[in-house]
């Protein structure tokens, strides 16, 4: 931990180097897959596997929960997007690690205790979940990937976001400014 | 055509793990190296001081946009195997709301929370757990809202086949609109910068 501390973290990489990286990833998963990239299909996997293991019944009756479960000849884990999304965590931390960027920390602007923010990430986090589920994927899977492929539920939705973020910025300027 | 290599059976079914495994390493590398695990980077949006996320998001738009479309031209792809989300047009804006202001009140998405969690953001795993219990919640009253889920149906749809425009054209529309609003977001961020200078005089 010693090292960390002592090594200043460097700065991000130019936005515009860091999108063709991006879109190159998501075009390699076009070409190599026949699909785009998501990230909160895998976490519906996960609470389907939790729900199912406390209550089987449950699960069956639900449609919801039925489809992640599919024909029950395999794990609901065993997916694609549950192991993407395991090389997201990876990426993210050898990008992190590379770059002396890996910190305990808590994002936060002056002005909210470190409760309230956690509050406000629980809080955001809940909505995010739900929105995500209601839209059929959140911004990897229908804004980054729909949108290369125009998609027009995915266009709808990615003004939606952005729309929406706006109008409630005003509201929550306090935890960031 | 060859691609997608997987809809042309190149690989299999516990191979394409694999590949979702390194594509996701990718993800993450690129998503990380933007600054995309910082809540505060991600929020600055909202508030125009920073925009970042419409730079990254539409730079790799943009670039997957141009390179899938090359890559059908020249033969080498068929566009039409690229599986395509459905539209549901209702419940997707109504999603895409809740969604935007979940994004600026808990400052992730899921995909950049997942890279503030695995560089050390407690308030990126604090968050991840609330899209987990979202999620759950989502599943518990989904026999409420499933007939709402279901609705303003259109099937799988693009841009182009709405609009009647050519693929070609729209590819071309969309770059030029990206550019245009990279120049704007430039400009609005250092207008925010001096003013931010001036009032701290």
């Amino acid at each position: 931990m010693s090292t960390q501390v002592e090594k200043h973290p460097l700065p991000y990489w130019n936005p515009y180097v860091a999108g063709i990286g991006l879109g190159l990833v998501l075009l390699a998963s076009f070409v190599v897959m026949g699909r785009g990239l998501g990230a909160s299909g895998a976490f519906s996997s996960l609470v389907t596997v939790g729900v199912q293991a406390v209550a089987p019944n449950h699960v069956a009756n639900n449609e919801f929960y039925a489809e992640y479960i599919g024909d029950g000849t395999k794990s609901p884990l065993k997916d694609w997007l549950v192991f993407e999304v395991l090389g997201v965590f990876v990426g993210g931390f050898i990008s992190g690690s590379l770059a002396h960027r890996v910190t305990k920390v808590v994002e936060k602007g002056p002005n909210i205790s470190t409760r309230g923010r956690l509050l406000m990430a629980f809080a955001g986090g809940g909505l995010m979940g739900i929105g995500a589920k209601l839209a059929r994927g959140c911004t990897s899977g229908q804004a980054l990937t729909g949108g290369a492929l125009f998609n027009v539920g995915s266009w709808a939705f990615m003004m939606m976001v952005f729309g929406g973020a706006y109008a409630m910025a005003y509201f929550v300027r306090r935890q960031w400014q | 055509m060859i691609a997608p290599f997987f809809k042309y059976g190149l690989f299999g079914e516990d191979i394409s793990l694999v590949v979702a495994f390194i594509t996701g390493i990718g993800f993450g590398f690129f998503l990380e190296r933007a600054g995309f695990n910082s809540a505060k980077k991600l929020a600055a949006q909202f508030y125009f001081t920073d925009l970042t996320v419409f730079k990254v998001m539409f730079t790799a738009i943009i670039t997957a946009m141009v390179g899938l479309y090359y890559l059908s031209v020249i033969g080498f792809l068929d566009l039409s195997l690229v599986y395509l989300t459905p539209t549901f047009l209702l419940p997707q804006v109504v999603g895409g709301l809740i969604l935007g202001f979940g994004f600026v009140i808990g400052g992730y998405c899921p995909g950049t929370s997942c890279v503030a969690v695995s560089t050390g953001r407690i308030d990126g795993m604090v968050y991840l757990g609330g899209i987990i219990f979202g999620i759950l919640v989502f599943g518990e009253v989904f026999p409420l809202v499933s007939n709402f889920y279901v609705s303003t149906s259109m099937g799988q749809i693009t841009l182009p086949q709405i609009t009647g425009l050519p693929y070609g054209l729209l590819v071309f529309l969309v770059v030029l609109m990206a550019l245009g609003g990279f120049v704007g977001a430039e400009w609005i961020e250092k207008k925010m910068a001096s003013k931010k200078a001036g009032a701290s005089l």
